[in-house]
């Protein structure tokens, strides 16, 4: 892609052009094969700007990628991952926007052949007039039976004036498949954040527990566990 | 303690609590008892400061200081436990994460340093230990899948630890078994039963009282206390109904 997306490009819909302009033309995505029977795990923090990473496992690779994406003022996490026979890859992404940011993360898995199982897991957090969004693509080729994709979305508001978009989008040409997914956007719980605070919680130190419940699940069984919570806990406190 | 000098208060522009009066001294225990629909709840929710129980009229002071003038969880650091009828599911956060955090807000609004994870730790099988209460359930999320009856013994265990002055027990025997209620029972006494400390317990029943004997029972009927005596009015009210006792 050579010239700046407009907004018909559905890839792009959610995008801030404006910082985009700034950065275009992109640079390509860092391409990582994984070998027949190999495994891999990468964590990104992506701190602002448009990071991609096109990914392809071989005959029984497994790879997991933990990412974290907040921004300074435009944020975007491309994944692509294409899974040949028996592969495994699991996505486990976090994203936090506050005060006018835009935050995207746009994940497209292929299932090229049989029995390959994938798993997402992203959860935003908007505040303020952010907007978080995500778009998670699961293509299953004609023949690839045996195919198991999951994809589960959530997304919580901080302020009415936030925004979250959350596309889970399945294509699918296989008949054996079993493809999950689901995506809910809400709010915090306010009986719960009454409860923080009526055992001595501030309000702001209980909306960080809360919030670090809600993105904890996408990090689990991550290689840097402990380094991702702890960054995701510093970024949610700034969000506060 | 605590003194409510002609409450009102409102929820969604309904007038609930219409004028109540009540004193509470340290080392006294009390028990509010009433009717459905009579502003038990809203009483323990009002001093508390839950959000949309709105004050219209009158004051309540607290250890010399305005309650209502002190957010929610600055009531709880002034010492103010409010036990909930319903207590709350809070998933991914841990008993004792929630405990630690909860304990070291109220050390710091103090200013007292934070106790240590060995302390806290051995603070919280000690309340744990009082309540029976294993502590594999203090690792596991905040009231999430325990019964009626654990989350009432959780409550005990987190006033326990959290120590205060005057609390307000809302229907803390609703749910719970016989031998459940023994126990709560006496963990209020064991904990709460102390010259500088304080009860206001909320309960339809006598059957908790069997366990911690009130000083004072009052009759709260339409927003405001109608009687008030000695523990023998709720044997009373338990022979005769609310109709009986409030006609």
């Amino acid at each position: 892609m050579s010239n700046l997306p407009t907004r018909k490009a559905e890839d792009w819909r959610y995008a801030d052009l404006a910082a985009l302009e700034k950065l275009w033309p992109l640079p390509d995505a860092e391409s990582i094969t994984v070998a027949a029977g190999d495994s891999f795990a990468c964590a990104i923090i992506n701190k602002g700007g448009v990071t991609r990473l096109s990914l392809t496992l071989e005959a029984g690779a497994r790879a997991a990628v933990h990412v974290l994406n907040s921004a300074d003022a435009y944020a975007r996490i491309e994944i692509e991952a294409t899974l040949h026979e028996g592969a495994d890859f699991t996505l486990g992404g976090v994203q936090l926007a506050g005060g006018a940011q835009t935050a995207e993360i746009v994940a497209t898995v292929r299932h090229m052949e049989p029995n390959a199982n994938s798993r997402q897991i992203l959860r935003s957090v908007a505040a303020g007039t952010a907007t978080a969004s995500v778009l998670g693509k699961v293509y299953v080729a004609k023949g690839a039976d045996g195919t198991d994709g999951q994809q589960s979305m959530r997304a919580m508001l901080l302020d009415r004036s936030a925004t979250a978009n959350a596309r889970p989008e399945l294509e699918i040409h296989a008949d054996d498949v079993k493809c999950a997914h689901g995506c809910a956007i809400g709010e915090l719980d306010a009986n719960g954040l009454f409860y923080m605070a009526a055992r001595g919680i501030e309000p702001a130190r209980a909306k960080a527990l809360m919030l670090q419940a809600f993105v904890a699940e996408a990090f689990d069984g991550a290689e840097d566990e402990d380094h991702l919570h702890a960054a995701a806990q510093a970024a949610l406190e700034a969000l506060l | 303690m605590l003194t409510i000098e002609n409450l009102h208060a409102s929820v969604a522009d309904k007038p609930i609590l219409k004028g109540l009066n009540l004193s509470i001294n340290a080392g006294e225990i009390h028990a509010i008892m009433g009717p459905n629909g009579a502003g038990k709840s809203t009483t323990g929710y009002v001093l508390g400061g839950r959000p949309g129980y709105e004050v219209t009229q009158g004051s309540a002071t607290f250890g010399g200081q305005d309650l209502f003038e002190l957010e929610p969880h600055e009531r709880a650091a002034a010492g103010l436990f409010l036990g909930f009828q319903y207590p709350v599911e809070i998933p991914g956060v841990s008993n004792l994460q929630f405990l630690r955090e909860a304990l070291n807000s109220q050390r710091k609004f103090h200013d007292l340093p934070p106790l240590s994870g060995g302390e806290f730790l051995k603070l919280a099988k000690e309340k744990a230990a009082l309540l029976k209460m294993d502590m594999e359930m203090m690792k596991r999320p905040v009231n999430v899948g325990f019964s009626g009856g654990e989350k009432k013994r959780a409550e005990m265990v987190q006033m326990g630890i959290l120590n205060p002055k005057l609390a307000i027990l809302d229907e803390t025997d609703s749910g719970l078994d016989i031998d459940a209620l023994r126990i709560c029972g006496e963990g209020i006494n064991a904990i709460m039963r102390k010259p500088d400390k304080a009860v206001l317990l909320i309960t339809h029943y006598q059957r908790l009282l069997d366990y911690v004997k009130p000083d004072f029972v009052h009759v709260l009927a339409d927003g405001r206390i109608v009687k008030s005596g000695g523990p023998e009015l709720a044997l009373e009210l338990e022979e005769a109904g609310y109709e009986g006792v409030v006609a």
